[in-house]
């Protein structure tokens, strides 16, 4: 069987429309799951952050106590607000889509989607809470 | 030989974007607003110290730093490729991402291993 | 209701024009009718030369396939009356390249259709003597999803990395892929792993999601992608830590 087309007379010219580099502000959908990706920034910014104030306390109290003083700054204020609900959305996003990518069968029957993405819930209070808990205890 | 090893970075996106959609919101939250801001009396040095000589607690910020890391650097670079169309320069966006999550690894594992 | 509604219809004539134009034509509206039949009327009365692909008008062939509004639709399930006021708005299906008007060539999907294998692939055939292959309601629920795709082509109209990327394979070529993997009556999942685990393969794939949105048969290639993407990690993982065979 060939693939190859078959011109006639009036020699097809096919037309391709080449897409453009702002192709995703072209609908909603598209500028939605961007800005989904683009939470991976925010959370690289974070893990910075967390590594920064690991060094901080490698380096001892007066590090620590300067980088504690930097977060308490305007701009690292706007900016971590900025990030947190970037990283909302990157772990609500995240859960709703789990149940797409693991398909649990139990019993010969799968799983309903809203279980999985419920547990994820679920396990996300019982972690926040652990780390809350271990944070916040020991003064 | 980046192709070779597509299957072990998805998994590492996919374990670092797990790992920062459980944990990052909650450490997000108290390390960057409640603390700053006062809502919440933020852990003191000692306090942290204490936390840190539990080797539980070196390999938890191991995961917790790393591999949102390869999460950023596996997501970011296909970003970089589809939305700003950079085919060109697709090898030097996967040696930077990766490299700088691979940087960011080795970091903090130094950091871990030789904290008192 | 109005008695009338405007089309705006992507008109392209390679022998006049090197580029598409838009044509608007004044059809009747009727609260049953869909762009298919809007279509129609505008061949049959106003406009002859307007050329298009349809057959079964039901849903189930999978040749209307077109954008209205800017969206992939099946103008055969599509009613003008969602549409109103208008003008509505019916170009090609985007990222495959248009031969005429609204016709656009489907080879590049045939092609990557051919190469997963879209058949039970079995190590040996069972003689018919033995009868008949057994399968649960279980074992068909597996797959049955993915068995639905009619090959609309509105997944690849609306996957942007096929329009960005035109060597991936693409949702539909992936999600008949998983159909036959998983099919209890198949053994062909090397094989199909091999071609599917490639650069073009499904690790192009973003899960930008917006295939599982459009598709009127509801198969949810994104989801098909994702399964695969794991299990072919899970793979990956094996044969990497079992060197030497693998089944």
């Amino acid at each position: 069987m060939s693939t190859e087309p078959h011109y006639t007379l009036y020699h097809p010219r096919w037309y391709r429309r080449r897409v453009s580099v702002w192709w995703w502000l072209q609908n909603r959908s598209y500028t939605a799951f961007v800005l989904r990706e683009l939470t991976s920034v925010f959370v690289a910014f974070f893990a910075v952050v967390y590594l920064w104030q690991l060094r901080a306390l490698a380096q001892g109290p007066e590090a620590y106590a300067q980088f504690l003083a930097r977060l308490k700054t305007p701009r690292f204020l706007a900016l971590d607000t900025v990030a947190f609900l970037f990283v909302l959305f990157h772990a609500i996003t995240w859960f709703n889509l789990t149940p797409k990518a693991m398909v649990v069968r139990l019993r010969g029957k799968r799983v309903p989607d809203w279980v999985i993405v419920g547990l994820n819930y679920a396990a996300w209070l019982v972690l926040s809470g652990g780390v809350a808990f271990v944070l916040l205890r020991d003064r | 030989m980046m192709r070779r090893i597509t299957p072990l970075l998805w998994l590492l996106f996919s374990a670092g974007g797990t790992v920062a959609a459980l944990l990052f919101p909650v450490h997000l939250f108290l390390t960057g607003l409640a603390f700053p801001l006062g809502w919440l009396e933020a852990p003191n040095y000692e306090a942290l110290h204490r936390l840190l000589t539990h080797p539980v607690t070196r390999l938890y910020l191991f995961v917790l730093i790393s591999l949102p890391l390869f999460h950023w650097a596996h997501r970011f670079r296909y970003t970089l490729y589809d939305g700003l169309q950079l085919k060109h320069l697709t090898e030097l966006i996967a040696v930077l991402c990766y490299g700088a999550a691979l940087l960011g690894t080795a970091m903090t594992a130094y950091l871990l291993w030789t904290i008192r | 209701m109005p008695s009338t509604v405007a089309l705006t219809v992507t008109r392209y004539r390679p022998e006049e024009e090197s580029e598409p134009t838009f044509q608007t034509y004044e059809v009747p509206f009727r609260k049953d009718w869909v762009i298919l039949d809007a279509l129609n009327h505008v061949k049959d009365n106003l406009d002859g030369s307007l050329s298009f692909r349809w057959s079964c008008r039901m849903g189930v062939c999978g040749s209307c396939g077109m954008k209205v509004n800017g969206t992939p639709k099946l103008t055969c399930a599509t009613f003008l009356s969602d549409y109103l006021p208008g003008p509505i708005r019916v170009e090609p299906l985007d990222y495959f390249p248009v031969v005429r008007d609204l016709v656009v060539d489907l080879t590049d999907f045939m092609r990557k259709l051919k190469q997963v294998k879209p058949w039970i692939i079995r190590n040996e055939e069972k003689p018919l003597s033995e009868g008949e292959y057994l399968q649960t309601p279980d074992q068909v629920d597996t797959y049955k999803q993915f068995s639905m795709c009619i090959n609309c082509m509105l997944c690849y109209s609306a996957c942007p990395i096929y329009g960005l990327e035109p060597s991936f394979i693409g949702p539909a070529a992936i999600a008949l892929a998983q159909r036959y993997n998983m099919d209890s009556r198949d053994q062909g999942a090397a094989e199909r792993l091999k071609i599917l685990s490639e650069h073009d393969g499904i690790w192009q794939c973003t899960f930008v999601g917006e295939c599982t949105k459009v598709c009127p048969k509801h198969v949810d290639p994104a989801g098909a992608i994702q399964q695969y993407k794991l299990t072919a990690a899970t793979h990956w993982v094996k044969a990497l830590l079992l060197p030497g065979g693998t089944r």
